[in-house]
């Protein structure tokens, strides 16, 4: 079975920010390289907006596996926007040490 | 020549006659008597938020509390009858620790028919009950309606729930007085798509409430995150609510908001304009009663404002509620765990996501809050570091600085009606 849906076939390629949860994504932010995340904004980024009208019309119930990577896959994409749009670095300027964990987050 | 109208004293914190306008004193969050004084003053006698009824949805729900600032771990529990109650998480035959897994000092959740000691499996009902002692027959006539656990306060208010170790304390809705009445109808029983963050700071629980409780800061610290023309614009007007309303020992202050939707589309980022989501949350409210601004409870956007973004209520002492002009809400705990550090608690509130497009949104509205309080969180301990130094220790607030104001001084007064009466005994 196809990992993402067939509109989408071409973010394959990164496959592996298909994580399930936030940790996991946050994680793989802070352990990326700034080239790596442009290269994953450049080829996700042009298909967010399909990708957000396409998800409408499923609910959260239920969600079929390909759709539901393709939101796991989105939400990386809204993680590494903030390193690719905002700061040019994956870590959020003179944060330091300080962290704040997501303790408890909403099933996907 | 402000842009908001303030009260016909000339200014927000004049108008409320128990505030001076003199540089404050920040002693009170490095001096380790202080904190010492506050714990017995504030923590063991105010009401508490230890969380939602959501927490506890059927019979035998449960979670633990620690609560290192009143020197305790507490159990929250929804009995057979529905109600819930609080108490303390200890054993009544040699003290050991009721509810926990793993670590002592970690809180723990779930569901159970009956508290178990794993010492030497005393048991306790839902209600608190002491009903069973293993070998009953060796101890010398125990009577186990004497031993049944130690209760705690526990009251719920709009679904917050409340504790208060203190017996003799008011009951909660008359502690939070005219401003949770309010706000009492907003639809927070809706909202129940939750994302909770934690994180441990090192700095005085009232340096954080200070932060979130002004938004002078927004333009300058958080500036990096709107685009560069709109950053500008916001540092070169500044910050200036919309309205302030103390009614100690609380407080909340009223702000505009114009990023949900903006304006126009380029003051905002790329995968904000995709979104329709950012900081302020999605810009598409949720399709409930109850949002709408002639359907808001008095007490939210109490200037009737139509730039109206968002509500942040600070109930005394270490409770935050913010309603979102969206249809969304937030809140913030802050558990001291010394004079230098706390225990920081973030939720946000969505109703829940009817789409995977909807739970997209909510995830942007979730990962830009962390972006925030992050460069909020590491500020705070720089601050922290540099009070240490009481090189200084009086600093002036400005107006917008208001509920910081009140903060500290709510909490002076505490003190000092406390240590006043330990004098006098």
């Amino acid at each position: 079975m196809a990992l993402l849906p067939a509109e989408f076939a071409e973010l394959e390629a990164f496959a592996d920010w298909i994580l399930p949860t936030e940790r996991e994504r946050y994680a793989k932010r802070l352990a990326s390289t700034m080239d790596e995340m442009q290269a994953f904004y450049d080829a996700a980024f042009p298909l967010l907006d399909g990708a957000n009208k396409y998800l409408e019309r499923f609910g959260m119930d239920g969600l079929p596996d390909p759709e539901r990577n393709l939101l796991l896959l989105m939400m990386s994409l809204v993680l590494v926007s903030f390193p690719v749009e905002v700061w040019s670095q994956p870590r959020v300027p003179d944060s330091g040490a300080a962290y704040l964990d997501l303790v408890v987050e909403p099933r996907v | 020549m402000p842009h908001f109208a303030k009260p016909a004293e000339g200014s927000w914190t004049q108008h409320y006659p128990e505030l001076s306008t003199a540089p404050v004193d920040y002693t009170d969050s490095i001096d380790p008597a202080y904190y010492a004084a506050e714990q017995e003053a504030i923590f063991k006698r105010t009401w508490l938020h230890v969380g939602r009824v959501e927490q506890v949805p059927r019979t035998g729900s449960y979670f633990t509390k620690e609560l290192a600032v009143a020197d305790t771990s507490l159990i929250i529990v929804r009995g057979r009858d529905g109600e819930i109650r609080a108490f303390h998480n200890m054993c009544r035959h040699r003290g050991n620790k009721l509810v926990w897994n793993d670590f002592p000092g970690e809180e723990v959740k779930g569901t159970c028919r009956q508290f178990t000691c794993k010492y030497h499996a005393w048991r306790y009902s839902l209600a608190g009950e002491l009903t069973y002692v293993q070998q009953e027959e060796e101890f010398f006539g125990i009577d186990k309606a004497e031993y049944g656990l130690k209760s705690v306060r526990c009251e719920v208010w709009e679904g917050f729930i409340f504790v208060n170790l203190d017996p003799a304390a008011a009951p909660l809705a008359d502690y939070l007085g005219s401003l949770g009445k309010g706000i009492e109808g907003y639809p927070f029983g809706e909202m129940t798509e939750v994302f909770t963050y934690r994180a441990e700071i090192n700095a005085n629980w009232k340096l954080f409430i200070d932060a979130f409780a002004e938004f002078y800061h927004a333009p300058i610290l958080h500036m990096k995150q709107a685009v560069k023309d709109e950053a500008d614009k916001l540092a070169r007007v500044g910050y200036e609510a919309l309205h302030y309303e103390l009614r100690q020992p609380h407080g909340m202050i009223s702000s505009w908001g114009g990023m949900s939707p903006p304006k126009d589309p380029s003051m905002v980022k790329p995968i904000e304009r995709v979104l329709r989501s950012g900081l302020f949350g999605p810009w598409d409210k949720p399709d409930i009663d109850g949002l709408g601004l002639d359907e808001l409870p008095p007490g939210a956007n109490p200037a009737r404002h139509r730039a109206w973004g968002i509500d942040s209520f600070h109930f005394f002492p270490n409770f935050m509620l913010l309603l979102w002009a969206p249809g969304w809400y937030l809140t913030y705990d802050y558990w001291p765990t010394g004079v230098g550090s706390h225990i920081f608690e973030a939720s946000l509130y969505f109703v829940p996501a009817k789409t995977a497009a909807e739970r997209l949104a909510h995830e942007l509205a979730a990962v830009t809050f962390k972006e925030y309080g992050l460069q909020d969180a590491n500020t705070l301990e720089a601050t922290q570091r540099m009070l240490g130094s009481r090189v200084v220790s009086e600093f002036p607030l400005c107006d917008q600085e208001l509920l910081l104001r009140a903060l500290h001084k709510v909490t002076a007064d505490y003190v000092k009606e406390y240590r006043d009466g330990t004098a006098a005994r």
